[in-house]
């Protein structure tokens, strides 16, 4: 808000865009709109599909292991908190990427744009190694070995919908580090350079926070509720 | 092209200062720290109750969505126009969840009431070992 724009700007009359902001980004914007109702419309219809169901598996029961960790050793959450914690991470390395693309500073871009990456690739191997874990228990598509809380035999609904939504998002995981690679790639050509801005990055940006944004409903919907 | 250069060098975009990015990192660290703290204080004692935790797990998670669209996606420093275009129709989620959430728990409550041998299977508790499917369960 703090722009440098005349009080009573009219906006709507023509020879200038609306929204102030660049087309691709503002095609970014919608784009990420409809993803994000993609992505709710997964989740509303696992709530609506936990809500007809009478029994649940109860979260911290499933997801308790941790990588070295013997399986005696119950940690519930904790595995989970650090894939948070790199995502969020990834994320705030990706806005210093924006911000020094923002002062036409290649470097800096280069610098935060590789900690971004390698936030990435952490994040995918964590759901790699979760999913071979779970996998190895008996979870897969179709098999649920879980009992909900209260002993009773769960459905498949269970592990179906924490496979396809987590698969999802992990699948936008993959696409962002493959965004991010060619930004960053670019940017070492020196691309941004000679085209005298960094938009490119801000739009890569942009996604890499709404899958981190994705994130932070996965995580609630699924490890905490 | 000639309107992607003209706008991108008539950009004025306040500097994107890296004070305001940490800050939004810690808010975010600490609201995901308060939820796993919250989260083992409840598996250890049972308190507080399962239904006013999940209502501050959304409340957080709305806090937390709104900081990440606000600061890291630079939204809260956009012009009101693109604000608007971006939260009016993110509202129609308001609707989505209430509408959906409701629907399940009445079918659920429907197929209590109405289908007794549904009601009866899923009060069975599985013995130890595991047992063959339960006839109707979903595969």
């Amino acid at each position: 808000m703090a722009q440098a724009i005349p009080a009573g700007q009219k906006w709507w009359s023509g020879g200038k865009s609306p929204f102030n902001v660049e087309y691709g980004k503002l095609m970014m914007w919608y784009f990420l709109m409809s993803d994000a109702f993609t992505f709710g419309a997964f989740l509303i219809s696992y709530g609506s599909i936990r809500f007809a169901t009478n029994g649940w598996p109860d979260p911290n029961e499933v997801f308790k292991a941790f990588p070295f960790v013997p399986e005696s050793i119950h940690l519930p959450l904790v595995f989970v908190s650090l894939m948070t914690f790199i995502l969020i991470m990834s994320s705030v390395t990706m806005v210093l990427a924006v911000a020094a693309g923002h002062r036409n500073d290649q470097k800096g871009v280069t610098k935060w744009m590789i900690p971004t990456i390698i936030g990435g690739l952490a994040f995918l191997s964590c759901q790699a190694w979760e999913w071979t874990h779970l996998h190895g228990e008996g979870a897969w598509w179709g098999l649920n070995p879980f009992l909900n809380a209260d002993g009773t035999k769960a459905t498949t609904n269970f592990t179906n919908f924490f496979f396809t939504i987590t698969g999802f998002h992990g699948f936008h995981v993959f696409s962002g580090v493959i965004i991010n690679i060619i930004m960053l790639i670019k940017n070492l050509r020196g691309d941004f350079a000679k085209r005298g801005h960094y938009l490119m990055i801000e739009k890569a940006g942009l996604y890499w926070h709404f899958v981190d944004l994705v994130w932070v409903f996965v995580f609630t919907c699924f490890y905490l509720l | 092209m000639e309107n992607t250069q003209t706008l991108a060098s008539h950009h004025h975009e306040p500097e994107f200062s890296t004070k305001p990015i940490w800050r939004t990192f810690w808010i975010l660290l600490g609201i995901t720290m308060v939820e796993l703290l919250l989260a083992t204080i409840h598996l250890k004692t049972g308190f507080p109750p399962k239904y006013v935790l999940n209502g501050i797990y959304l409340i957080l998670t709305c806090a937390k969505a709104f900081y990440i669209i606000a600061e890291f996606m630079h939204l809260r420093h956009e012009i009101k126009n693109l604000i608007m275009t971006i939260a009016i129709p993110a509202l129609l989620f308001v609707w989505f969840i209430i509408a959906f959430l409701w629907d399940g728990n009445s079918y659920k409550n429907l197929r209590n009431e109405y289908d007794p041998h549904h009601l009866e299977q899923s009060t069975i508790k599985v013995a130890p070992q595991p047992e063959a499917k339960k006839p109707g369960s979903v595969e």
